[in-house]
């Protein structure tokens, strides 16, 4: 599944993806920079980006609104021209084609359906502007209708059908034509809860069914881990890491991606030794604990270093890495989020699993021992 | 008086009367609200036009007005004429040639100010919003002059020693003054510079509320330029057309000034012939049956506007 490959050139910014050079990836975007405005005013929206994305896969742009995403997106499909840097699609430069001329195709947020026209009208439109016969064009449609379950509403006007389904046309119109990539902006950020988990399913499923690259921006990271092969994060128009949800989750190089994506703690630390990607370090909370260190962060003084709620554990005071004093508890159903207040007054949360068996955890102002489990605690580049 | 008595005794009444007083009493309200509305009509548009329509029904005053006997001379006239001589009937060929030059001249003002408008409108309706009532601001500022002094600005550029031949001659590009001034030319320009904010007014407004993003859309679908605005500009925005060519079309069929300055006395147009019967004719009967005649005219075109115009959006839609 490993597609994404990456150019050498590239190697510091994704070091844990190993090259797979046999592949062309579906969208190559090289070193692209993208401002808005001229001169002192101007905007760098995206600043050096580089991405490879693979054939069949189903790419996450994730990050916070503003972070350049959208810019990126609209790149791909050419709405807007790189300042500079390149975009290739299967190889072949597209960065200054016009979007008629990319066999990309978008579903926009508003999804952009075309008012004067029927459901099988919309999904026919790009076909049509294609120049396919007839015949084609109405079996392409007919089965674009049947991949989104929207056969029997296909005469409809596009007001006369609820969001959700708009949502299914707009799917079905960008795909009809076959595009090489199809670029998904935000597209479900205007349903509702039960409807949105209900397209995530659905995305996926047209995803394999029609194995295009989807390319698609979020700011929703619960969106991203769960539908995703790989994620990109970015902030403030870089990309600061590229992995698989289970990496970036587990595994975030930068305090940014810690904190935007899950929940987790972070603390502050010395490097007492270091080497072959582990430190040693001394928690400003006090005790001592080994953190895994991943490629390009240097261990070296003091460092950040994060570890999520549900990879440690309450233990008995005096055992464990670090030792707290209860400050709160919030009770969830499933689990309980314990808050402690270490040695150097900074906060500690742990997620603890409820169960019959092991009773309560301790209550507000009891001593207790936080363990951690190995390899959980990790040190970030600030 | 039973308004202000009512509402006490009949709140514990049956429901069901109380709900026939409620509409009754919310069509009186409706009737007295409408009622300046419904009176301002009768006065000042459809009582005019029965004193017209009643005119042209009766005799010709020798030295003009009306003598109050019926005749259908008026009438007649419109597009039949007795020789002074033999008493045979002919058609009225002066009177088919200006009807037929009023319609051209008009369609082709409708087309240009759409041609011209059209870019236009839709250059503002892509400016930010600042910008967008400075632009529509602009295209206003003529207004503010009299429809006269317009009328002869553009005939300062257009005659024989105006602005543009000068420099035509000074530049030598041709020898002798080109002949622009009365003829059907001027009036089609002359119409078309007073009638254009019509058209881009109501086209702005449509263009304004234009989804972009549908622009994009198309375009990303493999719609070529000219694709996106046959397939999903135009469709969408033609209820500002329709709006725009009534607004244009109307006002040049009855067009009085700019025929008569830029036109001279030659190239007559409907609203100058009428004008002659009320004048110099002395033929109020006829010019009362030529301006019925104008208004039906109207009417059969806005019909078959209106109906193309909506079959056209239906095939797209």
């Amino acid at each position: 599944m490993d597609q994404d490959s990456i150019s050498p050139a590239r190697a510091a910014e994704t070091p844990q993806e190993t090259p797979a050079a046999q592949a062309v990836p579906a969208i190559d975007v090289l070193n692209v920079s993208k401002l808005f405005g001229e001169g002192q005013s101007a905007v760098r929206a995206l600043d050096d980006v580089s991405v490879a994305i693979g054939e069949n896969a189903f790419f996450t742009l994730l990050g916070p609104s503003g972070c350049g995403k959208t810019t990126l997106l609209r790149l791909i499909a050419g709405f807007d021209h790189p300042s500079a840097g390149q975009i290739l699609l299967r190889g072949e430069d597209i960065s200054e084609l016009p979007p008629n001329q990319r066999s990309v195709n978008t579903v926009f947020q508003s999804y952009a359906l075309f008012p004067h026209m029927t459901v099988r009208q919309n999904i026919g439109f790009g076909p049509k502007m294609l120049g396919w016969d007839k015949a084609r064009i109405d079996r392409t449609v007919t089965d674009m209708l049947a991949l989104v379950r929207m056969e029997a509403l296909a005469d409809r006007r596009t007001d006369q059908i609820s969001g959700g389904q708009q949502q299914r046309v707009a799917l079905a119109r960008a795909l009809a034509p076959r595009p090489k990539v199809l670029l998904l902006d935000e597209p479900l950020s205007a349903l509702d809860y039960k409807l949105r988990k209900e397209m995530q399913t659905e995305l996926k499923r047209l995803q394999h069914e029609t194995g295009i690259t989807f390319i698609f921006v979020t700011h929703d990271q619960e969106e991203a881990l769960t539908m995703s092969d790989r994620i990109a994060v970015m902030s403030a128009g870089r990309i600061l890491q590229i992995g698989s949800p289970r990496e970036i989750y587990l595994h975030p190089r930068e305090r940014f991606v810690a904190d935007f994506i899950g929940d987790t703690n972070f603390l502050a630390a010395e490097v007492i030794e270091a080497g072959g990607g582990m430190a040693r370090l001394r928690l400003a909370g006090g005790g001592e604990a080994e953190a895994t260190v991943p490629e390009g962060v240097a261990a070296t003084g003091r460092v950040t270093a994060s570890v999520r709620p549900e990879q440690a554990r309450l233990v008995a005071p005096g055992q464990g890495a670090l030792t707290g004093r209860v400050a709160g508890r919030v009770y969830f159903g499933t689990d309980t989020l314990v808050t402690l207040r270490l040695a150097d007054d900074s906060a500690f949360t742990l997620r603890v699993q409820n169960s019959l068996t092991d009773g309560e955890p301790p209550g507000e102002g009891a001593e207790a021992g936080i363990a951690l489990a190995p390899g959980a605690l990790q040190v970030l580049r600030d | 008086m039973p308004e202000a008595a009512e509402p006490a005794p009949e709140a514990p009444a049956a429901p069901r009367v109380d709900a026939e007083e409620m509409a009754r009493r919310a069509v009186r309200r409706r009737w007295l609200l409408n009622l300046p509305a419904i009176l301002w009509l009768i006065l000042f548009a459809a009582g005019p036009l029965l004193v017209v329509l009643l005119y042209s029904f009766l005799a010709a005053g020798d030295y003009g007005g009306v003598r109050w006997e019926l005749s259908t001379d008026g009438w007649f006239a419109v597009l039949m004429t007795r020789d002074i001589f033999d008493d045979t009937l002919r058609l009225q060929d002066a009177h088919l040639a200006i009807f037929w030059r009023s319609v051209k001249l008009s369609v082709m003002t409708t087309l240009a100010c759409l041609l011209l408008g059209f870019p236009t409108a839709y250059f503002i309706a892509t400016r930010s919003r600042a910008n967008r009532n400075l632009w529509l601001f602009l295209i206003t500022i003529p207004f503010w002059t009299n429809l006269l002094i317009r009328t002869f600005a553009m005939l300062e550029w257009i005659r024989a020693q105006g602005v543009i031949n000068s420099v035509l001659t000074g530049l030598g590009i041709v020898d002798e003054p080109v002949q622009m001034l009365y003829t059907d030319f001027s009036i089609m320009l002359g119409m078309t510079y007073v009638y254009f904010p019509l058209m881009v007014l109501p086209l702005y407004a449509s263009m304004e509320k234009l989804d972009f993003r549908l622009v994009e859309a198309a375009y990303d679908l493999y719609a070529s330029r000219l694709q996106v605005l046959r397939g999903v500009i135009v469709p969408l925005v033609s209820p500002g057309i329709v709006a725009g060519s009534i607004l244009v079309f109307i006002p040049s069929l009855g067009a009085y000034v700019t025929p008569r300055v830029l036109g001279g006395g030659k190239q007559m147009m409907l609203g100058n012939l009428i004008e002659l019967q009320f004048g110099q004719g002395r033929n109020w009967p006829l010019g009362a049956a030529l301006s019925i005649s104008l208004l039906a005219l109207v009417m059969v075109a806005l019909i078959f506007y209106v109906r193309a115009a909506q079959k056209g959006g239906e095939g797209h839609g």
